[in-house]
Parts: structure tokens; C-alpha cells; sequence
């Protein structure tokens, strides 16, 4: 602080605080804290507010666990509330996409990293960008496209004979979340691929070259030497991947079937056509709690810091 | 082994390629296909119709000009608060610096959806305690959607620009100091022609972030709408393939930039190999 008013002076290094002061205070910790009181309070018409009902309450948070409904998970019927029900599909599946991308996204930053010719680099990089830059709304139409009943992939199994009717991809196959999965996978593998291929690149290659003379075999050169370096790309993939999944409205939304329910929907329920606020406030208040567990989780797992998740 | 790993990753990369890009193309084309659906299946003959649809929509229009002017305002915000950030965050170190810098990505982690409804719950509440429920700037609406997109794409100022602080010398402020400059000088002359990339670089990705966001807007807007909110009420509403048309020209233009790009660090890769051989020639001669 003493260095800041040294080099530029009072005048500047107020400017400079209150800048910080009103990112910090008015544009994330008093929303944030806005919506944590929110949440404790009924929705009430405009004439009602400040009124006798308007007191501290948890009936917003007890919403969560109405309407129970039958369901099964893995073929054991259960009977919970429908939003729990909902809120534990999302992170089954937001988990299962971020396995599926780093499947995926793995070998792919190994070679860029390792294998490709050093030369070749840059185009490839731009190659792999190009469709990040289409934005998300038009990456989910265009597999809302290819997955239509009468769409394309079903034109194209029939014409190589491989079934004869066409299948309901939106509907799935082996859970009503498939589609989902499908396209948040595209959607977000990206996001995997470049922590991972950051890290990786930082590896000395001489190591990977030593473990290969001393006769490892190559899975475990990956196991022992590459992906223990790797691990804050994996990390950083891991929990972009599983945010933007389990916070992901648009893709659920163009994509997914009537029987697939994705949390973000609920809350978006709740606060645009219910107009309840509150409600909506409790829901993504649950939510967020979640994600911050999340975080720690992983930093934990990976055994990382936030400045290695977050570049 | 060597080759056949190499073989099979480019073999690897090219399916890749393929997975990321296929799907794309067939929202292409589709834009050229005379049917009522957006399909490439049942090909019913070419036409430039839906181009012209496009042209006489006057709502997408309406949106691409508020997508082109929020975002114009997300990096007249977002840039010199990170930057700031930045600046700040250089100087301080321990505690203070960790929870700071928690505080000022934990946005980029937190899923949208809550930044926008956090934001338009504060606001809201601002108004109703300043007894100003009426007023249109603590309502819903773009400049709350600007407000919720400054708090998380500052984050990703401020990394750039904090990454790019890592190689300025701060020998150069003190002796701008002692020569005699005032603070203003040293950071209008010193500090900030160092970080100009990183803030070109970093206006760049504040600007295409903002016209990508989804989340924040959707729950900050209230009527007016911006580009990809519109193409995801289209794609609710049941679709023409109007916005195949549009999809086409986004993928054009992208397609331009990066082609124009390429070209760019190619011409200067050129250069830059010319000249390494310009000197090798020149020692080789003065050994001789």
C-alpha cells in the first residue's frame, strides 16, 4: 500500500481503491449478500411489503422438499421431492460431462503438447478456437438440428442401413438425459482442453524421455510422470467444466427432453414465471453452496490452490 | 513407436476436428435449404431466402445493436477496474492479497445464473429502500445485464493484466520519480505503454464474453434483448431457418478473422525466420 502511494500519489491511489472497492462491495459481495436475505423472506405483493407478514421465514428453502415424486435411480425405486430429485440429476450428470470431457480432452492436450511439431502449433490451436467462438446459443442449435427426429443423424443411420426407424435422440436412449450430456460435452470440452495442454507444455520433456529409457511402459510414463504435473490443468478443467454444466440454462433448454429437468430451469421457473423472487433466491442460494463445496472439493482432491484453478 | 504415436494423434486431432466442426457445417448449410425447418436431411433445393428474412428482421437487428452496446460498456467498465485490480493486487502481498484475490474471481467460478440474480435482487432492493421502486436503473434491464457481466469479465482483465505486471520493472517508475515526473506521468508514460497488449488483449475478450453471455442477461433483462437471448427465444419458439442464416454469417465472419490472423502470424514468422538467417549469414561471414 505504502509502495502504491510512493509511485502515484494520493490522488491516484484513491481512484485506484475506490475502483476495487465498488468491484468488490457493489458488484459481488452486496448482490450476494442481498440474495442470502432475500431468500429469508416470503414474496409478497408490492402493497404487502414491509407489512405484518413480511418476517423472517424458511418456507422458501422448505419449497425444495415438496411434492414428492416416484423415481428411480439405477432401478431402485425411491420416492423424493421432485426438486431434489432434479438437483441430484444435475450434479450426477454435470459430473458425468466433466468425466466425458476429460476423456476426450486428455490425449489431445498430450499431443498438442508433446507430440505435434512444435511449427505447427499455432495453426492448430487456431483450428481447435474457431468453434469456441461461436457462441453457445448456436453450438446447442446446431445439435438441436442434428438430433431431430427427422434430422439429420437419423437420415444418415438409416441410409447406412443401421436401423430402421428413427430414433428419439431428445427422448434418449439410455437415460432421458442423454441429449444433455451429448451437447454439454461438445459445448464445453474446450474448456478441459487448454488448462490441460497448458500444463502439460510446462512438462520438461527430458522427464518424459528418462521414465520411457528406464523401461516404463507408456501408461505409466502418463500415470506416474505426465498427469501428476498435469494435475492443476486437470483441476482447472474439472471444476470449469462441471460450473458451466451445472449452470448451463440454454443447452438443458434447446436440447433436453420434457422428462429432463436441469436445476438451472427450476430456478428460472421460479424467478421469471412465478415471478417469485424469494424462492428463486433460496434456489440459487442452495446452488451456490453447492458449487463453493465443489471448489473446495477439488482443491482438496487435486491438492491445489484457487489462483491454479482460476486463470 | 515414435511415428506410430505420432500418426495416431494426428489421426486423433483430425477426428477432433471433425466432431467439433461437423455439427457447425450443418447448421450452414441448413441456412440454404428451401424448407420450412431448420434441416439439411430432406434437401428441398437451394435458396437465399432465409438471408433475406434475416435482412428484414427488425428484433434481431434491435438485438445485435444492444449485444454491440452493452458489450461497448462492459469494457469501458470492466477494463480499467481490472486493471486497477491488477495494480493493486501487485502491490499488496499475504492475507490481504489471498482473500482479495478470492473475492475477485470466486465470480468466474460462481454459475451465472446467480450473478444475475444476486444483481437483480440488490438493485431491487437498493431502489425499495431509497423509496425509489419506480425508477427505471434499479429495475431490470440492460444496464443491470452490463452491471452483472462487469463483476465476473473484470476477473479476466485483471488476470491478464496481473500476468503481464510479472515482467514490468519497477526500477523504471523510480527513476521516472527521481528525474523529476509527477505520479501521473509515471503511469501515463511508464506504467501503462507496458501493459498496453494486455489491455488490447484483454478489451478483446471483455468484448466477445459479453456478447457470448447467456446466463446474466437472461435473468438481468427485462424487454430488450440481446443477440444470443434472441437466438435462444427463436430456438424456443420454433424455429425458421432464419437463424441458420444468421449462424452462417457469425461463422463467416469468425472464419474471416481467424483466416486474417493467421495470415498476419505467418507474414511475421516469415520475417521473423529472414532475418535469424540474415544474421547466421552475417557471423558466418565475420568468422571467415
Amino acid at each position: 500500500m505504502q509502495d502504491l502511494l510512493r509511485r502515484y500519489g494520493t490522488g491516484l491511489t484513491t481512484i485506484f481503491c475506490l475502483m476495487v472497492a465498488f468491484w468488490i462491495l457493489v458488484l459481488i459481495v452486496l448482490p450476494n449478500f442481498s440474495m442470502l436475505f432475500e431468500s429469508f423472506f416470503p414474496y409478497l405483493p408490492v402493497s404487502e411489503l414491509d407489512g405484518p407478514k413480511d418476517v423472517f421465514t424458511l418456507q422458501n428453502y422448505e419449497k425444495v422438499l415438496a411434492n414428492p415424486i416416484e423415481t428411480n435411480w439405477f432401478g431402485i425405486p425411491i420416492t423424493i421431492p421432485i426438486h431434489v430429485s432434479t438437483f441430484v440429476d444435475t450434479v450426477f450428470f454435470s459430473a458425468l460431462v466433466t468425466f466425458m470431457t476429460l476423456v476426450l480432452a486428455y490425449p489431445l492436450a498430450y499431443f498438442l503438447a508433446k507430440v505435434a511439431s512444435p511449427k505447427s502449433i499455432p495453426t492448430l490451436l487456431l483450428l481447435l478456437f474457431i468453434p469456441m467462438w461461436v457462441s453457445e446459443a448456436l453450438r446447442a442449435f446446431a445439435w438441436y438440428i442434428i438430433l431431430t427426429f427427422n434430422g439429420p443423424l437419423n437420415a444418415l443411420l438409416k441410409g447406412l442401413g443401421l436401423i430402421d426407424q428413427g430414433i428419439r435422440w431428445q427422448n434418449g436412449i439410455f437415460t432421458s438425459y442423454d441429449a444433455i450430456v451429448i451437447v454439454l460435452t461438445y459445448c464445453y470440452v474446450l474448456f478441459m482442453l487448454f488448462p490441460i495442454y497448458t500444463a502439460i507444455t510446462s512438462l520438461d520433456t527430458n522427464q518424459i524421455e528418462a521414465a520411457e529409457d528406464l523401461g516404463s511402459p507408456w501408461w505409466r510414463t502418463h500415470w506416474r510422470v505426465i498427469i501428476p504435473h498435469a494435475k492443476p490443468g486437470i483441476a482447472s478443467g474439472c471444476v470449469m467444466v462441471f460450473m458451466l454444466s451445472a449452470g448451463s440454462l440454454l443447452v438443458p433448454t434447446v436440447v433436453g427432453s420434457t422428462k429432463a429437468n436441469w436445476f438451472p430451469q427450476t430456478i428460472y421457473t421460479w424467478f421469471n414465471d412465478a415471478l417469485d423472487w424469494n424462492t428463486g433466491a433460496a434456489y440459487s442460494m442452495i446452488f451456490l453452496l453447492v458449487c463453493i463445496m465443489f471448489v473446495i472439493l477439488a482443491m482438496r482432491v487435486f491438492k491445489v490452490k484457487l489462483s491454479d484453478i482460476a486463470k | 513407436m515414435i511415428r506410430n504415436r505420432a500418426f495416431l494423434g494426428q489421426l486423433y486431432f483430425t477426428l477432433f476436428i471433425l466432431y467439433l466442426l461437423v455439427p457447425l457445417v450443418v447448421m450452414a448449410g441448413a441456412a440454404f435449404n428451401d424448407s420450412k425447418l431448420p434441416t439439411v436431411a430432406p434437401w428441398k433445393g437451394f435458396t437465399w431466402r432465409w438471408f433475406g428474412e434475416l435482412w428484414a428482421d427488425e428484433v434481431m437487428w434491435g438485438a445485435f445493436l444492444n449485444s454491440i452496446l452493452v458489450a461497448l460498456a462492459v469494457v469501458a467498465l470492466a477494463v480499467p477496474i481490472g486493471t486497477a485490480a491488477a495494480i493493486v493486487l501487485n502491490s499488496i502481498s499475504g492475507k490481504v492479497r489471498a482473500t482479495l484475490y478470492g473475492f475477485m474471481v470466486a465470480p468466474v467460478l460462481a454459475p451465472g445464473l446467480v450473478i444475475g440474480i444476486s444483481t437483480v435482487l440488490f438493485w431491487n432492493q437498493l431502489g425499495h429502500t431509497f423509496g425509489a421502486d419506480e425508477f427505471f436503473f434499479f429495475g431490470r434491464g440492460l444496464h443491470l445485464a452490463t452491471l452483472g457481466q462487469v463483476s465476473y469479465i473484470a476477473a479476466y482483465v485483471m488476470l491478464l493484466v496481473l500476468a503481464r505486471l510479472q515482467s514490468f520493472d519497477p526500477g523504471l517508475e523510480e527513476a521516472a520519480l527521481d528525474l523529476g515526473a509527477n505520479h501521473g506521468q509515471v503511469l501515463r508514460r511508464i506504467l501503462l505503454p507496458h501493459l498496453y497488449p494486455a489491455i488490447a488483449a484483454s478489451a478483446a475478450i471483455a468484448f466477445f464474453q459479453s456478447i457470448e453471455n447467456f446466463n446474466v442477461t437472461l435473468f438481468t433483462k427485462a424487454n430488450d434483448t440481446t443477440l444470443t437471448v434472441y437466438v435462444f427465444s427463436q430456438v424456443r419458439a420454433g424455429i425458421t431457418p432464419k437463424i441458420n442464416a444468421l449462424a452462417f454469417l457469425l461463422i463467416l465472419l469468425t472464419l474471416i478473422l481467424a483466416l486474417v490472423y493467421e495470415m498476419n502470424r505467418q507474414r511475421k514468422a516469415k520475417i521473423e525466420a529472414a532475418r535469424e538467417a540474415e544474421a547466421r549469414r552475417a557471423e558466418e561471414a565475420m568468422l571467415l
